[in-house]
């Protein structure tokens, strides 16, 4: 039994290869200390987009919710924007709250900072900051949001100062919990200090408790994202998203903090630029530690290659995701037949084609469902799929083994622990890779060689 | 020291939805619009609807909005069809700003084109979300003209997401479905015929309890929507008898179908021994035909024959341990105390998302004294629930999971994502391995709270 296989069909998206912008933005909330994120809309949307997360995470996703009833729909979502502030501080003495506006608090327009301005009037002894971000679901994707939440962070509330030349700001993008404590080392081996923003590291994948807690514990924390002004540089990982929609140029603009905009660290090549501008704004080399595991990495692309020789893959996902794998594929010897993914930035293609070394037919597809993603690799099956877990009707339809990364990973678990970045990350997803294809080829054998 | 989850608060707007069983009648405040801000379990009127009509499988079920109610809902339920699965595609408008300025209508009239060429369905459901009203979009009209131009059913669902509660999906859902009964050629089905109403087939479910229906002699005209057909839901008005599981869902179309066709309804539950064992003599009862009583009382005794031996050696090691539930609809509630008891176990505190004054009164009757009765409760409510009541084990769905695995406690999911089968006597026997294989696990005594409890629990006896 297998779900049918879909055709793409023009003015219907079948299987969607995304999620919708509020999402993104919870994520990003999720990962600020003491922050509760709030869905100013509907009920349901809080409620499924928890739903979605805690398949991936299987943590607990609070997420509150102004809950809509029809009359706020005809005159506005004041009154219970109020009453939720309220009720999330009462229930979760929270230190930020970071709301998001849905589709239906959009399309009525309500005005979020004339209701901010009020609440904060008919509550002068409340000081908890409240953090808005407007993510309307009809634009954008779900990586759209995560960067909107970002900026609106910064925007909100980072401050000017004398420079601390330590401090460098990182804006990962929609990396995982793994990835993020791994990349707070690589800082610090630089000695840098960094403030990751969002650091979900320890809110969605954290340990077993003696006692509920209300909000899980870590996170950026609001001093942090305060300094944010003073640091001697930012990073972020992406090469699809318009300045105008990220925060680092934001950053630089207001507070003169050089922004430097990379590739997802997947791969010996963004790896090293991640590293070299690291010791650039810090003024060190990069150590022997990191030597050695850059080395391993390049002992290790050799042991692989010839498994790697002539294969393909279907890439999809996040748009930023895509490039950087991408990137990576073409660094180890596997040709990218299709780069696919649900987001319409506009920069997709550019991005990918930009990719020097890659060479052959790639097609690439933005905007994307899973239907025509299917469609793409279906008379010409590549040997991997690499990407989330709703690609995986397609990769059993069509027996092509899937290489879970992205998000959501619904259907196995440690979601949370894969690490993609850095050498060390890299090194996993590729031993994953080749492990993976090595898996088919012995499964397909009729010997059942045990060296292989 | 103070109780394990005190410091968790209840917010006062919630408290009128909380009871404890002990000498005061119950008076608990349900069936309203969750509280802003509380952090509600429950989703929306889309989602109402989306899960009940989600398992019809040979009908297109388009979403007409923005991409997230479709991307949330795609392929989210254990239902399984024995023929197409066509309700396994996720079909989306996926409006764009654009579409929000200048209307959707367009788009979702050759969306619907477009999908029905494609996919040929008996029908095609078209679901409203919370936008789509606000835009002004005459939904009815485009689908009554696609109505005409295909040849099929094209229905519209008044789902939009803000317009109520969940509860109120369901009736939409059932509005929608009522639309087609009464369309189809009812000849050849019998006197003694029954639809089975909200079976939704998880894990094959409907086809269990279909089974023992046929087995007594009884006709089965439809399930709906469980392994749902478009063709069985036109003709159900042919079956003289409605059995209805669900307290909530399908409860609008039973009703309906009574006034419209004179088709009475029994509400009846597959879940725990008892309860199995009655929907099927209620069935029998209904019909007074001792040759259907004599079967289902075979049946019955078959399969108690294989099952209780069984269930003692899970009994023996439950026995005593204590439950937290919760439930969308309050029925399910009922049956689950029933069947943890059968397992030896009690049930600590029990609430459910949409239940009515009458379901919690039930439910506060079911349980022993002490028992917490909770209405559309929270993550935070529960989590202090179940460390107050110091519970083994909590029964919800996937949102509750993590309150439950944070504090080291057992987890049973018996929401409609399950792919365990729970209904039937075999269903019975799963979910006796399913709260043991969690409750018995030698992973808890590495956990902290449960360390915590425990030694706190010997100082409190010392």
């Amino acid at each position: 039994m297998s779900a049918p296989k879909p055709t793409p069909v023009f003015s219907a998206t079948t299987n969607a290869c995304k999620a919708c912008t509020p999402l993104g933005a919870c994520l990003a909330f999720r990962g600020v200390e003491g922050c509760v994120p709030f869905l100013h809309g509907s009920q349901g949307c809080s409620t499924y987009i928890r739903r979605y997360m805690i398949g991936h995470y299987r943590e607990p996703i609070d997420i509150a919710s102004s809950n809509f009833s029809e009359s706020s729909a005809i005159f506005g979502g004041g009154e219970n924007f109020c009453t939720g502030i309220e009720n999330v501080i009462a229930q979760y003495d929270p230190s930020v709250i970071g709301v998001a506006t849905t589709c239906l608090a959009e399309t009525i327009g309500d005005d979020m900072n004339l209701m901010m301005h009020e609440y904060r009037a008919a509550h002068p002894d409340t000081s908890v900051p409240i953090v808005h971000v407007s993510t309307p679901s009809y634009t954008g994707t779900h990586a759209e949001g995560f960067h909107a939440a970002v900026r609106a962070l910064a925007d909100q509330l980072a401050e000017g100062g004398p420079r601390e030349p330590r401090c460098v700001n990182l804006m990962p993008g929609m990396v995982s919990p793994a990835d993020i404590r791994h990349l707070r080392e690589l800082c610090e081996v630089f000695d840098i200090q960094p403030t990751i923003l969002p650091d979900y590291s320890d809110t969605l994948d954290g340990g077993s408790w003696r006692e509920y807690h209300r909000i899980p514990e870590g996170g950026t924390s609001l001093a942090a994202i305060r300094a944010m002004g003073r640091a001697a540089g930012s990073i972020e990982f992406t090469s699809v998203c318009d300045e105008s929609a990220t925060a680092a140029p934001l950053l630089s603009e207001r507070f003169d903090v050089t922004a430097h905009r990379l590739d997802l660290p997947i791969g010996i090549d963004a790896t090293d630029q991640f590293c070299q501008t690291l010791s650039q704004i810090s003024g060190r080399a990069t150590p022997k530690r990191l030597a050695a595991e850059r080395a391993r990495l390049i002992d290790a692309y050799i042991d692989g290659h010839k498994y790697l020789s002539g294969t393909t893959a279907a890439l999809y996902g996040e748009e930023d995701l895509v490039v950087g794998l991408t990137r990576f594929c073409c660094e180890i010897g596997i040709t990218p037949v299709l780069c696919a993914s649900g987001g319409n930035s506009g920069n997709f293609e550019t991005s990918i084609r930009h990719i020097s070394e890659l060479t052959g037919n790639t097609q690439v597809i933005a905007n994307a469902d899973f239907a025509e993603i299917e469609a793409a690799i279906t008379d010409n099956k590549p040997d991997l799929m690499i990407g989330y877990t709703r690609g995986y009707a397609v990769s059993r339809r069509l027996d092509i083994p899937l290489v879970r990364v992205g998000f959501p990973v619904s259907d196995r678990i440690g979601a949370a622990r894969l690490l993609h970045v850095g050498y060390r990350g890299t090194q996993q997803l590729f031993d994953r890779i080749v492990n993976t294809l090595i898996e088919a080829k012995q499964d397909a054998s009729p010997v059942g060689y045990m060296t292989m | 020291m103070t109780m394990p989850g005190h410091n968790l608060p209840i917010l006062d707007a919630r408290k009128p939805h909380v009871h404890t069983k002990g000498d005061q009648p119950i008076n608990i405040a349900c069936e309203k619009h969750s509280v802003a801000g509380s952090v509600s379990q429950r989703a929306c009127v889309f989602c109402g609807s989306r899960v009940v009509l989600y398992p019809i499988a040979d009908a297109v079920h388009l979403v007409h909005g923005p991409i997230g109610c479709a991307a949330y809902t795609w392929d989210i339920r254990g239902s399984l069809s024995s023929g197409p699965e066509l309700h396994r595609l996720s079909f989306s408008t996926d409006l764009r700003e654009k579409d929000v300025i200048y209307g959707g209508e367009k788009k979702l009239e050759q969306a619907l084109d477009e999908l029905i060429a494609q996919y040929s369905p008996k029908a095609a459901f078209v679901y409203s979300t919370c936008i789509v009203g606000l835009i002004g979009d005459d939904v009815e009209a485009v689908c009554r003209k696609l109505t005409e131009a295909k040849g099929i059913p094209v229905i519209p669902v008044h789902s939009e997401g803000f317009k109520g509660t969940k509860k109120d999906g369901y009736h939409a859902a059932c509005a929608a479905m009522f639309s087609l009964v009464g369309t189809g050629d009812t000849a050849g089905i019998k006197p003694h015929s029954i639809n089975i109403l909200g079976e939704f087939n998880l894990a094959g479910e409907a086809w269990m309890i279909r089974r023992y229906y046929e087995r007594m002699g009884v006709q089965v005209v439809s399930t709906i929507t469980g392994d749902g057909r478009i063709d069985d839901i036109r003709r159900s008005h042919g079956a003289t008898l409605n059995v209805v599981q669900c307290s909530g869902s399908m409860m609008p179309l039973a009703k309906m179908m009574q006034e419209q066709y004179g088709i009475p309804f029994i509400r009846v539950s597959y879940f725990g021994v008892e309860d199995v064992a009655n929907a099927l003599y209620d069935v029998a009862s209904h019909f007074k035909d001792q040759a259907i009583t004599h079967n289902a009382q075979q049946i019955v005794r078959a399969e108690l024959e294989g099952l209780l031996p069984a269930l003692t050696r899970f009994r023996n090691d439950l026995t005593g341990k204590r439950a937290a539930i919760y439930t969308g609809g309050a029925f399910k509630a009922f049956s689950l105390v029933r069947a943890l008891r059968k397992l030896g176990m009690q049930t600590v505190v029990a609430g459910s998302q949409t239940g009515g004054r009458e379901d919690y009164e039930q439910l506060r009757n079911l349980c022993d004294d002490g028992a917490i009765i909770v209405d559309d409760t929270n993550p935070v409510e529960l989590a202090r629930f179940v460390q107050e009541r110091q519970v083994d084990l909590l029964i919800g769905g996937v949102k509750e999971r993590p309150i439950a695995y944070k504090l080291g406690i057992a987890f049973c999911d018996h929401n409609h994502e399950r792919k365990i089968a729970l209904a039937g006597f075999e269903g019975m026997l799963n979910f006796a391995k399913e709260v043991h294989g969690s409750v018995t696990s030698p992973v808890w005594r590495f956990a902290p709270y449960r360390h915590a409890t425990e030694a706190s629990n010997q100082r409190g006896i010392a």
